[in-house]
């Protein structure tokens, strides 16, 4: 009698929460699953099962593949960097520097900006011939690059931007974690003969391993999320050179309406992020949390 | 040879003078205790010696050799700390092991070391986990065994039982007190307690405001305290200590009817008398019963003596109730004569303590 009352009480405390997570997150993922087996429905021809068409038509799309690509070497070069960065900034300020306050608020700041104020400013840094970066290079005669408006560059510009924008937030987290290590532990390492180098690599780094993981994930995240500089600079261009797989979706979906196929890029971007997701959680948790 | 020897040892953060030009020596084998009450320097006085903070001024000797501006790594001493400080993400033995292997001590030989840490601390069964896995008198095992597996001749420790339970503290105290004997080293050991430090002691060094107040043996403390400061140190309960007026034939407690207590000298003094000391008698001081607490083992009189309190315990049951007259007594040699103005001890030094006269 009494825990069957339980039971009531402690599924109806979670039903408001189970309601939203169902409408706003798994319902749309079924509905999207579902939709990707059917093809768009244009004018008076409505939605028809077509079974994997669209999986098809990806797989033989360049576009998908180049922008699967680059989402890859996005991901690859924005996570590791922004990380490394992040750490970086943080041991710095989090030793005993002049003007410590300022110097975080400086790699703070980056982060408080929106993407599009931020993409504004990069503009100006890359605009070709009176830009801040080519005037820079202008005296050494490395003038005249069109860094968003030539393939080859393109993406390595908005990898900077993302590098420069993230690694002031995964900062907070490295300060704050860094701030949670007993300074016992650090003189105890010294004690026994360990050189700053040991005591980072084999004491700091071990205990913020666990930071290490909600960063990367965190980071994972950001690098299939964060397309709003793709918006605000490039469209994808130039020759799909900054294409990632989130615009190509919207591209697809919003400008094309062709919502049947952008529901199974959809599917494919879902899966690759819970695969991911998985690996964290599962492997890489277990062997990072020592509490 | 000494272990460590400290000379006009000196601490400024800022303007405070934490450390104020202290000077002591401690042998080898030797446990010395630096005991005082929490802001008195003791323990930034064992953080200098490890090392972890610069003096402002002064030296330090640590087995014959001068290590003042040397890293703590370079000093050939080992630290337990408050906190035990282990290496959340490492198991047992390899917290234990942490300091052989950044020195890069041979395979063979940490494997033999670590077995006789092991066997010495009984730490056998707990070698793969982990610290958070460990209850708090394990994971201080645990910091003995990373301290005393580098088998350096001096071992500091810094308030190493404040965080156990009553029971675990008196076993460990033996415990530590037992390895010091075993292994023939000098430990430094810090406290505020005072218990721990009489009862594991071979020296305490009695720390107030920067200064040491008194260095010597248990014995000494107890029973030639330096000033009135250690006298209401050492010992539960503390000693009383009693203003005095000049009266016929000496000096009397200041309120009280007589007899005179203490010969009159040159200066004001006052009175200290251990309450273990004091005995109920037919006559003698004339004092009013005002409390009494029952231990067990002994009962706390708490007496009035004109304006002023006097503790007095005895042994067994409680003998008398709140409000009755009675009279005190103690043996002249359990008297302890204090400057009134600077607190110093100032009669001549006591011959043994002899078991109750009264």
């Amino acid at each position: 009698m009494k825990t069957s009352r339980n039971a009531i009480y402690g599924s109806l405390l979670l039903l408001p929460a189970a309601v939203l997570l169902w409408t706003f997150t798994y319902q749309p993922i079924l509905v999207t699953i579902v939709d990707s087996l059917y093809s768009t429905p244009r004018g008076r021809r409505p939605a028809r099962f077509i079974g994997l068409d669209h999986y098809e038509t990806m797989m033989a799309d360049p576009v998908f593949w180049k922008s699967l690509v680059n989402n890859l070497i996005y991901a690859l070069t924005t996570i590791p960097l922004s990380i490394g960065l992040a750490l970086a900034m943080a041991l710095l300020v989090n030793a005993g520097i002049r003007g410590r306050a300022l110097t975080r608020m400086a790699y703070f700041t980056p982060t408080v900006l929106p993407m599009v104020a931020v993409a504004n400013i990069w503009m100006f840094f890359y605009t070709p011939d009176y830009g801040l970066l080519d005037q820079m290079l202008r005296p050494f005669g490395l003038g005249g690059n069109n860094w968003l408006g030539s393939s080859e560059t393109a993406l390595g510009a908005l990898i900077a931007i993302t590098v420069w924008k993230e690694a002031g937030f995964f900062m907070i987290f490295y300060l704050a974690a860094l701030q949670q290590i007993s300074p016992a532990l650090i003189e105890a390492a010294q004690l026994e003969g360990a050189a700053p180098s040991q005591v980072f690599r084999r004491v700091t780094l071990p205990l913020l391993m666990p930071t290490t993981l909600f960063v990367a994930i965190n980071a994972v995240i950001g690098a299939f999320r964060l397309v709003d500089h793709v918006f605000a600079m490039t469209k994808g261009g130039p020759d799909n050179a900054t294409m990632l797989l989130l615009y190509y979706i919207y591209q697809v979906g919003f400008s094309f309406w062709d919502t049947g196929y952008a529901a199974a890029l959809t599917v494919i971007l879902l899966a690759a992020l819970a695969l991911i997701a998985m690996f964290q959680f599962g492997y890489a948790d277990r062997r990072v949390h020592y509490r | 040879m000494s272990g460590i020897r400290v000379e006009s040892l000196t601490k400024e953060w800022g303007t405070v003078r934490a450390v104020d030009g202290i000077g002591f020596e401690a042998g080898s084998p030797e446990f010395v205790t630096l005991l005082g009450p929490s802001g008195c320097g003791k323990s930034t006085t064992l953080r200098l010696i490890a090392g972890l903070e610069q003096a402002t001024s002064g030296r330090i000797v640590i087995a014959g050799r001068d290590v003042t501006g040397l890293p703590a790594s370079k000093r050939n001493l080992s630290m337990v700390f408050q906190s035990y400080a282990l290496f959340p993400h490492l198991s047992v033995a390899d917290n234990i092991l942490f300091g052989l292997s950044i020195r890069g001590v041979p395979k063979a030989e940490r494997k033999r070391r670590l077995s006789a840490v092991v066997d010495l601390l009984g730490l056998g069964r707990l070698l793969d986990r982990r610290p958070s896995q460990l209850s708090g008198g394990q994971q201080q095992r645990v910091a003995l065994g990373r301290a005393l597996i580098a088998e350096t001749p001096v071992c500091l420790l810094d308030e190493p039982l404040s965080n156990l339970d009553a029971q675990l503290r008196a076993e460990m105290r033996n415990e530590i007190r037992g390895l010091q004997q075993r292994l023939r080293i000098t430990m430094l050991f810090v406290t505020h307690d005072q218990t721990e430090a009489m009862s594991m002691a071979d020296r305490i060094i009695l720390m107030r405001d920067g200064r040491i107040e008194q260095n010597g043996t248990p014995v000494d403390l107890y029973e030639r305290p330096a000033s009135t400061f250690v006298a209401r140190f050492i010992g539960t309960p503390p000693m009383n200590v009693l203003d005095l007026t000049p009266v016929d034939g000496g000096l009397a407690i200041a309120g009280s009817s007589g007899p005179a207590v203490a010969p009159s000298g040159s200066s004001p003094a006052r009175l200290g008398v251990r309450p273990e000391h004091i005995g109920f008698a037919e006559s003698g001081l004339a004092a009013i019963v005002q409390s009494v607490e029952y231990f067990g083992a002994d009962t706390i009189t708490a007496c009035r003596v004109g304006q002023q309190l006097m503790l007095v315990r005895t042994p067994g049951r409680p003998a008398l109730t709140p409000g009755t007259t009675t009279h005190l007594r103690w043996p002249p040699a359990a008297a302890h004569l204090f400057d009134a103005t600077t607190g110093l001890r100032r009669d001549a030094p006591l011959q043994q303590l002899k078991p109750d006269a009264a």
